[in-house]
């Protein structure tokens, strides 16, 4: 990418692979993801793209590879490893407490106290309503519970959350797919605000038209292997389409050998 | 969204006159614990109507010293229905917890206050060893405690010994539940006044706080209205419940402990990260989980914490009737807990509910009780409104639960 690769990736991978028993579900995959743009990661199912999520937010470590993250190599193998180095992933179930209102789930598990004991509400509240403003993003009551939300409105909370404790990476798994149009409009401005705010955001998802419609680049997962790295601009729907199926496999200076069995979405 | 100020579809709202529309922004609101609180009217005219002693200060303090030690387990009982789970073994562990005291403090002469303690810590033991089985083994709390129900049972025969029936001189021991603050205490009624208006106060002022806090924070903040009410609400509670008792003997000390339990765990549950905690794990244990919370630790201190109060309650119950005995613990003291605990409003999916569902739940479950041996209903009629009473609360808490994810949406 020629505007891109004069920079430093915020995070790099370097020929990853990962293997689950007979399953070679990553081979010599590489990926970057630049702060400040919005990186599209498709495939079919089985090509990798969550493995590959996975390796990065420290629930599966790699097999062999490098991750570099900032500039320096690092070793992510637990999910409290990728939080630390800022990167937070919403996955599609969202990890949302529905009986607890919003600012509950915001600071779930990193709660405010006032001297020792009691929950510190007020600053809890104020910054939620802060954090949501930075974002744009609409909800009628910080102290709304999460089931009364309405799908959309969950994933911006999912996403703020995911952003909001200094993150410079942040993963969304399918951030569209359970969402009407509206919806899905109000998330895509919200990933366009990310971009906006210095993050790098990763989106992992099937519904082309909303890729083309927030994202910078497009990398291309088939099989287990890279199959492209696409800019949007000058890139038709059909050429990712058919990296997709594998249709252009091979044609994008790679030149692996693939076999149709193998890849896990695990 | 500024385009979801008005939603065309909603013509229901604009339609119809004023009253119309109150009476059905009225049936969309969460109404909590309003359709218990006139439930409980409801059966106290009934049985005024059938019986004038029942609203009598006599009666209502019986009552009150009767619905603690329910009540007490039945707190237990609503943190552990928090975490969506289920706790069988509640009356057991209530039985064995007093008869170890009992036993303790009768046949080995080991002074009332610490055989009080071994009671308690012999709950908290129990509560642990159940809470690690559920949260390590991955096994259904339902299952644990139901094999704990019979386990225990059998330990409570064990403890008890052949004589069977171990029956409580210990001052201290039976005065813990056996205390009318104003018949027994000197300056009792004075007392009971000086920390009834105490509670009030630090009420009113943590709300008052609250409200200052927010307001300078520039979040939204209640009315003076609404604080004005919260407030009295309080109020006439406290003070109803002191003059009624002083009317009487004064309040009834397992009241009291009663009270402190409930206050106490109200905290817990709504001001603490532990509370917030419970809550989530009962809402989403996965996510609780992904947030970094020790899931694991959260259910077995529930479990410890449930059959802490479980313990205390026996021991209150064993106080106030001054015996330990084989039945203790059993019959229908199980299910009375969790009733009280589902008809005061706590969830049985887990989640949603507070503490003081185990008040109004007691309150109603002991009321009826006590209302049908002032009519002296033979016990197979009494099952049978029992039964008929939870189900009608039950079926009510679950159209509320149906319309607020209605009207939620």
């Amino acid at each position: 990418m020629p505007e891109s690769s004069s920079r430093v990736p915020i995070l790099e991978m370097r020929g990853i692979s990962k293997r689950f028993g007979a399953v070679q579900a990553l081979s010599n995959v590489n990926f970057e993801a630049y702060a400040g743009e919005v990186v599209g990661l498709v495939g079919d199912n089985g090509a990798g793209k969550s493995t590959l999520i996975k390796c990065v937010a420290g629930i599966h470590p790699i097999d062999e590879g490098e991750i570099w993250f900032e500039g320096r190599k690092v070793n992510i193998q637990n999910p409290k490893d990728a939080a630390d180095l800022g990167i937070q992933t919403v996955y599609q179930d969202l990890a949302l407490c529905d009986n607890l209102d919003v600012v509950a789930n915001l600071y779930l598990g990193r709660e405010v106290i006032t001297n020792r004991l009691p929950l510190d509400e007020v600053t809890m509240e104020k910054s939620s309503l802060e954090v949501l403003r930075n974002l744009s993003i609409a909800i009628p009551s910080v102290r709304t519970i999460i089931a009364s939300l309405s799908g959309g409105q969950r994933q911006s909370v999912a996403i703020s959350r995911a952003v909001m404790w200094n993150s410079k990476v942040v993963i969304l798994d399918e951030p569209t797919a359970a969402l009407g149009v509206l919806q899905s409009h109000q998330v895509l401005q919200l990933i366009r605000n990310l971009r906006q705010q210095g993050l790098a955001v990763i989106v992992i998802s099937h519904n082309l038209a909303d890729i083309f419609e927030v994202v910078d680049r497009i990398s291309v997962l088939y099989l287990g292997h890279n199959n492209g790295n696409y800019n949007i601009h000058g890139t038709s729907q059909e050429q990712i389409v058919a990296a997709i199926t594998g249709a252009e496999f091979g044609n994008n200076d790679q030149e692996q050998n693939h076999q149709r069995k193998g890849g896990s979405s695990k | 969204m500024s385009t979801m100020d008005k939603d065309p579809r909603l013509v229901a709202e604009e339609s119809g006159n004023s009253i119309q529309r109150l009476l059905r922004r009225f049936s969309q609101t969460d109404l909590g614990p309003l359709p218990t609180v006139f439930g409980l009217a409801v059966i106290g005219i009934v049985f005024q109507l059938a019986n004038n002693k029942f609203l009598s200060p006599l009666n209502l303090t019986n009552l009150l010293a009767q619905i603690s030690a329910l009540g007490t387990i039945s707190v237990g009982a609503v943190f552990i229905l928090l975490l969506g789970e289920t706790d069988l073994s509640a009356g057991a562990v209530s039985g064995l917890c007093a008869a170890v005291m009992a036993v303790l403090n009768v046949k080995l002469a080991v002074p009332g206050p610490i055989a009080v303690l071994a009671g308690l810590l012999t709950g908290l033991a129990i509560g642990l060893f159940q809470g690690f089985w559920v949260a390590h083994f991955k096994i259904p709390a339902f299952i644990v405690t139901l094999a704990g129900q019979i386990g225990w049972i059998g330990a409570l025969l064990a403890v008890l010994g052949e004589t069977g029936t171990v029956n409580l001189r210990d001052n201290f021991i039976v005065g813990l539940a056996g205390t009318f603050l104003k018949r027994d205490v000197p300056n009792g009624e004075l007392y009971s006044w000086i920390v009834g208006v105490l509670f009030v106060a630090i009420y009113a002022v943590s709300f008052i706080w609250e409200r200052q806090r927010r307001k300078k924070a520039g979040l939204k903040f209640k009315s003076v209205g609404g604080l004005v009410f919260q407030i009295a609400l309080v109020v006439v509670l406290v003070i109803g419940m002191l003059v009624i008792t002083n009317a009487d003997r004064g309040l009834p000390s397992a009241m009291v402990f009663f009270i402190a339990v409930l206050a106490i765990f109200d905290f817990v549950t709504q001001r603490t990260v532990f509370g917030r905690h419970v809550y989530a794990v009962g809402g989403n244990a996965e996510a609780a989980r992904r947030a970094s919370i020790n899931v694991t630790f959260i259910r077995i201190s529930v479990f410890g914490l449930a059959s802490t109060l479980a313990a205390f309650g026996g021991i209150l119950a064993a106080s106030r009737l001054l015996a330990v005995n084989q039945s203790s613990g059993g019959s229908d003291l199980l299910l009375d807990v969790i009733a009280a605990a589902v008809i005061g409003g706590t969830s049985l999916f887990g989640g949603r509910g507070n503490v003081w569902s185990a008040l109004l739940g007691a309150l109603v479950i002991g009321s009826i009780s006590n209302g049908m041996d002032l009519l002296a209903l033979p016990s197979p009629i009494k099952f049978m409104i029992t039964g008929a009473v939870l189900l009608v609360a039950v079926t009510i808490e679950s159209i509320s639960r149906q319309r607020r994810e209605i009207v939620g949406k």
